[in-house]
């Protein structure tokens, strides 16, 4: 349900920019999500279809980069993905580990006319 | 065709409304905490049991968000302190243009502490900063030990955590420590107090710590 004010959000800040620019049409979105925040691909491209209609982003392609979680072993130094169960280091079993990505939440850039 | 960079926040509207929030509460001198956690976790009885400790050595309000009913703050409103409710009518989260629409309801200059009761879920309101000093997760032994690697993105942007319930240890099965390393992963060295409303465990060492960060400020 939080998708569309984010979608929202979306829209509004590339209508901005292109607008900044002098854009005619804005025809991709491209945007960075992390594995840890909590979003849907699809519901986000629903709600878009919705409400970019009549403004010049209508039909623009959504782009989503998706980056995953990446954990670091201040044991080992090992870097991991966490295996959806806990966050133990797989390389020597320890728990201090810190996220060092995955947090991302970003409109990168629009490509426009 | 070109590419424009923007490299902005997608909520960064959001966080601009959540930055004005914080201006107004400051320039009333008003500390704010935004309280968070699953349906069920005990938020309002939490509130209450820290509203009742508090006593008269904070003036305290209160503004709850629902998707329906007034049934929250009807019941801190019979403890006497200001309530505003904020019907989302839907939505699952607070954002910061709903609280910025509550506080002219709030006598802010008689306010030392606002406490904001957020829709219950560990999803959407972690994504909505409010402009609030704190951002209080209140975790509770029922729902298990698991939600931290489930619900990653509310245990990142959490400043205190109140694991409520603390009394049913011994007849739910919940591995703590299991718990307790996935919050460490995800928000190092993050204050914690284990609570129960029923047997009021924990909550003396709770408001004395907020009392001291109601009264010397320094948010974090």
């Amino acid at each position: 349900m939080h998708e569309l004010p984010i979608t929202e959000g979306l829209l509004n800040l590339a209508l901005k920019h292109a607008n900044q620019a002098g854009a005619k049409r804005i025809t991709q979105l491209n945007l960075v999500i992390g594995q840890l925040a909590s979003v849907v691909d699809d519901s986000i491209q629903f709600y878009w279809d919705i409400i970019s209609k009549n403004t010049i982003a209508e039909g623009a392609k959504l782009e989503f980069r998706r980056v995953p979680a990446v954990l670091h072993c201040w044991n080992c130094e090992a870097e991991f993905s966490p295996n959806g169960r806990d966050y133990l280091c797989p390389q020597c079993g320890s728990a201090r580990v810190k996220v060092v990505a995955g947090d991302d939440f970003l409109l990168e850039s629009i490509d426009v006319d | 065709m070109a590419r424009i960079p923007v490299v902005q926040n997608i909520l960064s509207a959001n966080a601009a409304l959540a930055s004005d929030v914080r201006g107004r509460l400051d320039a009333s001198g008003v500390f704010a905490l935004n309280m968070m956690a699953s349906p069920g976790a005990g938020k309002t009885s939490f509130i209450t049991a820290t509203i009742r400790a508090l006593g008269d050595s904070l003036r305290v309000a209160y503004v709850d968000g629902d998707i329906e009913t007034t049934i929250d703050a009807e019941r801190i409103d019979a403890l006497g302190v200001p309530v505003v409710q904020i019907n989302t009518g839907g939505a699952c989260h607070l954002d910061a243009n709903m609280l910025s629409l509550a506080l002219p309801q709030l006598p802010l200059d008689q306010v030392d502490l606002l406490i904001v009761e957020n829709v219950g879920n560990l999803v959407c309101p972690a994504e909505f900063e409010l402009g609030t000093h704190l951002n209080v997760l209140i975790a509770s032994i029922p729902e298990g030990a698991d939600k931290p690697y489930k619900y990653p993105t509310m245990y990142r942007g959490v400043d205190v955590l109140i694991v409520n319930k603390i009394d049913l240890l011994p007849y739910v099965p919940f591995d703590l420590g299991y718990f307790k390393r996935g919050v460490e992963v995800l928000s190092p060295g993050l204050t914690t107090f284990e609570v129960s409303c029923t047997t009021g465990d924990g909550i003396q060492a709770w408001v004395a710590w907020l009392k001291e960060r109601v009264t010397h400020g320094s948010p974090r």
